[in-house]
């Protein structure tokens, strides 16, 4: 089985996707750590799973849902308390217009 | 259609919100126009630990609108995060479906505007959240409700078989009104609850690969969508013809100019990270379930046109007005259920109460009338008790709450058919106008008309007025 690695451009990558910047010591540093990571899968990787449907959720509760019933718990003005700024029930926060919300 | 030498490719991803009680992860109400952040949980602002659990409701109207485009609903369906940071977002992941879209391969039967019908396939249909409201302010800050934050969404996404500006047009206008039918959504264009994400590219005719396609993102306007394709129609083919290249890029429309504006160039594609969602369980959805979902399904409206006309004996534009909403249809079903005549119904609907819905700028079901009372009040004119003038009256005691027959009654709005009755008035009316019998003899139609507006003056406008003008003539005949 060949060694999984992680460059440390891939590092970069996902770092500025994480928008975390990392100095050159730093990107160094989690690479490596990435990298030991990864080898521990690739320890896992070594048992056969032929056959073994993908988990995707470790608890095994399959359609716990909840019925389409509203409840507002009046939670607004103890959340916004705790937003870093507020403005008129509004959570106030540096403009970013680059970006792009889905 | 062609600009050029080229044609045109068109996919569009549809977002509709729909109208449950809660939000998709947390019991917060869904309710458009609350004051801001009144509808929010620790859920909806992402805090950690709040082990979110999904809302059936959601699951069954994304079912719902699966089975209204013919999609296959998933047996196995699981969550994903999409990794993306924006303060419309506190989680910083969307709650979607990336592996397992409740809904594929579906189609919608397009009728395009020279009465053909155009297959547009369905690739794929999402459950997931909506995101909050940013309002920049030109304070270098932006402002953010998250009311809308976990609102569920059905994410409609078509294959690049649209052609065509126009037929793009047709398309979101046939869409709305299937997915008005399922009952899941007014999709309500001014209050955004039905966006597009559109993308096009071009290629010369007979190419056998898509040209590189451009991307313009949450456009909330019909009219919007059209005008900003046939710009960029128009833009990508003089950008070939000039020997360039397009770019793979997001743009912007611009209604002002009715022109679309570079946004960003996109180098390769989006990464957005997606994992399984370890806090949510899967969902297995069996045929029982699937029955009965499709069993609580309105029926669709070219089913219920296909019904006016074919059975209750109504025009087929009529037909088309009747069915523009779920709301109208609904109430004229009621209304010919409730006993009236079926196309007199269909004409106050289309006529009066329309109108008077355009003048107070209120939605049907926000007007005070009711099927009970409309199918009253034509029940009314149907046989004879009031005239059509009479019923002007009626009609607006009606849309404001009144029953018909009791304000008739109170208001002395009853016909008179009873011929002892009008014989009384007529042989009274004649006796103190032998001037105007002399004038009919003389052949002025005028007289008769004096002669009614007398009768109508004396029996207080309720004698019929049919009935009254041919018997009339027959006691003028006898003079």
């Amino acid at each position: 089985m060949s060694e999984t690695t992680i460059s440390k451009s891939e590092v970069a990558h996902v770092a500025n996707l994480a928008k975390l910047a990392f100095d050159d010591a730093e990107l160094v540093q989690f690479t490596t750590q990435l990298d030991n990571i990864l080898n521990i899968f690739d320890t896992l990787g070594e048992v056969n799973t032929d056959g073994v449907a993908p988990t995707y959720s470790v608890t095994e509760n399959v359609n716990h849902l909840r019925e389409d019933v509203a409840d507002n718990w009046h939670q607004k003005q103890a959340l916004l308390k705790n937003a870093p700024l507020e403005a008129a029930d509004l959570i106030k926060v540096p403009a970013i217009l680059d970006g792009e919300g889905e | 259609m062609a600009t050029g030498n080229f044609e045109t490719t068109i996919g569009l991803e549809v977002h509709v919100e729909m109208q449950t009680n809660s939000k998709l992860m947390s019991p917060s109400p869904v309710h458009y126009g609350d004051k801001p952040n009144e509808n929010t949980n620790v859920i909806d602002f992402g805090y950690p630990g709040v082990l979110p659990v999904a809302n059936k409701g959601a699951i069954e109207f994304g079912m719902r609108a699966a089975l209204a485009l013919h999609a296959t609903v998933s047996p196995f369906i699981r969550w994903d995060r999409k990794n993306y940071f924006y303060p419309d977002n506190p989680k910083a992941y969307q709650t979607t479906q990336s592996q397992t879209p409740l809904g594929t391969n579906g189609y919608l039967d397009v009728t395009l505007v020279d009465g053909t019908v155009k297959r547009v396939r369905i690739k794929e249909m999402h459950v997931e959240e909506d995101a909050g409201k940013n309002t920049h302010g030109a304070d270098g800050y932006s402002y953010v409700d998250l009311n809308r934050q976990g609102t569920p969404l059905i994410e409609i996404v078509s294959e690049p078989d649209i052609a065509s500006p126009e037929e793009a047009y047709a398309y979101l206008e046939q869409l709305r009104q299937a997915i008005l039918f399922t009952g899941i959504s007014e999709a309500k264009m001014q209050e955004g609850q039905m966006r597009a994400d559109v993308n096009i590219s071009i290629r010369p005719f007979g190419s056998s690969e898509y040209g590189t396609k451009v991307e313009m993102k949450n456009i909330n306007s019909f009219n919007y969508v059209r005008n900003a394709l046939i710009f960029e129609e128009k833009r990508q083919a003089e950008v070939l013809r000039s020997g360039g290249v397009i770019q793979q890029e997001t743009r912007r429309y611009n209604e002002p100019t009715k022109s679309t504006i570079l946004m960003r160039v996109k180098e390769g594609a989006d990464d957005y990270r997606y994992f399984p969602e370890p806090d949510l369980a899967p969902i297995t959805i069996d045929q029982t379930w699937i029955q009965k979902v499709a069993d609580e399904l309105p029926k669709s409206a070219g089913d219920r046109q296909h019904d006016y006309v074919s059975n209750l004996g109504i025009e087929p534009y009529d037909a088309e007005v009747l069915t523009q909403t779920l709301a109208m249809s609904d109430f004229y079903d009621a209304t010919v259920a409730a006993g009236a005549d079926a196309k007199r119904a269909a004409n106050y609907l289309i006529g009066d109460v329309n109108a008077f819905m355009n003048k107070h700028q209120i939605e049907l079901q926000d007007t005070q009338l009711t099927p009970a009372h409309l199918a009253g009040m034509i029940k009314l004119i149907e046989d004879g008790t009031i005239s059509t003038k009479q019923a002007k009256q009626v009609f607006e005691a009606i849309m404001a709450g009144e029953e018909p027959e009791s304000f008739a009654k109170k208001n002395g709005l009853v016909q008179i058919s009873d011929p002892v009755v009008l014989l009384g008035w007529i042989t009274d009316v004649l006796d103190n106008n032998p001037q105007s019998i002399e004038d009919f003899k003389g052949g002025k139609d005028r007289a008769t008309g004096y002669l009614i507006g007398q009768l109508m003056k004396m029996s207080k406008g309720q004698a019929n007025p049919g009935v009254m003008n041919k018997m009339l003539l027959e006691e003028l005949a006898k003079r």
